[in-house]
């Protein structure tokens, strides 16, 4: 029988492994982006699931606006990821610093 | 007989060990073409675990939306930027242990709070929408255009203006680009293009020896 335990208990792998990913490739914007991808459906997950066993429909209408909002994301950050390649010829974080953050 | 609740746990391990291994290579793949197909197998996996929580809109959705569009797009941009692979790995074994660690501290704490609550384990109950006396998809559909309508409509602007922003940063003019330009082409002269020049007629000069092979040039009228 599956339990709400076992939706959350995946739901916060996904997350974890999403955050090593932010971790451990720093250099590779697109790598980045992808780990970003990963945590929102890790989110999405729990919403799921919290709106299947608590017989709510709130949770399942909010994973469909993350869904959307993570869409507009995800192009606009791809967008920003073409200019940056067209005019550095890079997407390694390491490079881009002209800002000096 | 196989007990109906057993095989749905079965399919959720399962489900949620493909989940788990695709997200895991998606962060740890060389190659970025094959880290993006990986992360076609998480979301198509994780579909599959929304199917079993009955929620089929979104799972629905999640292929649709993400596998067929975001994952496509992000396969587009890969694949047309050239990207060197290897300078990209440098830091990977540096931060390993770093990622590692915070992740599996990570990881031990949010357990521990769900060992918490494991106690009074909360089982699925009825399907809230066949309660309701209809679909999945008609029950979101229910809630996102009364209740949630405004929400709803601010989520399409916001892709509007998503994709309004996509183009106006990708968009560039290019200087120096020549166009055909079909009005000028068109209100040309005839004689702006061809002029003809009235001129004696050129004859060979007789009895020199290299005439034939290299004509003297004469000054055109």
């Amino acid at each position: 029988m599956i339990t709400l335990s076992h939706y959350i208990v995946l739901g916060a792998i996904l997350f974890c492994i999403s955050v090593a990913g932010l971790f451990i490739n720093r250099k590779n914007v697109i790598v980045l982006l992808m780990a970003i991808e990963l945590m929102l459906l890790a989110v999405n997950i729990n919403f799921v699931a919290f709106s299947r066993f608590n017989h709510d429909v709130a949770g399942q209408v909010f994973v469909f606006f993350i869904l959307t909002v993570a869409a507009a994301e995800s192009a606009i950050g791809l967008a920003i990821l073409v200019l940056l390649f067209r005019n550095r010829s890079t997407v390694n974080i390491a490079e881009i610093d002209s800002m000096k953050g | 007989m196989i007990d109906p609740q057993m095989f749905q746990l079965v399919c959720f391990y399962a489900f949620a060990a493909v989940t788990v291994i695709a997200a895991l290579s998606v962060i740890t793949l060389r190659n970025s073409v094959h880290a993006v197909l990986a992360l076609v197998l998480t979301f198509f996996s994780t579909a599959c675990i929304w199917m079993l929580a009955e929620a089929e809109f979104l799972a629905i959705a999640l292929i649709v939306v993400y596998v067929g569009a975001v994952m496509v797009l992000f396969l587009f941009v890969v694949m047309m930027l050239d990207i060197d692979q290897e300078k990209l790995r440098e830091g990977f074994v540096k931060f390993l242990p770093v990622g590692l660690v915070v992740a599996v501290v990570m990881l031990v704490e949010m357990l521990g709070l769900i060992g918490v609550r494991v106690m009074h384990a909360q089982t699925m109950g009825v399907n809230p929408a066949t309660a309701a006396g209809m679909s999945n998809t008609a029950w979101l559909g229910m809630a996102l255009y009364t209740q949630y309508l405004l929400p709803f409509e601010v989520a399409a602007l916001i892709l509007t203006v998503g994709v309004i922003a996509a183009v106006a940063l990708t968009l560039r003019q290019r200087t120096g680009v020549r166009h055909q330009q079909a009005s000028e082409q068109v209100a040309v002269n005839a004689r702006d293009r061809v002029r003809i020049v009235k001129m004696a007629a050129e004859r060979p000069i007789v009895g020199e020896p290299g005439s034939q092979s290299a004509p003297a040039e004469e000054p055109k009228p």
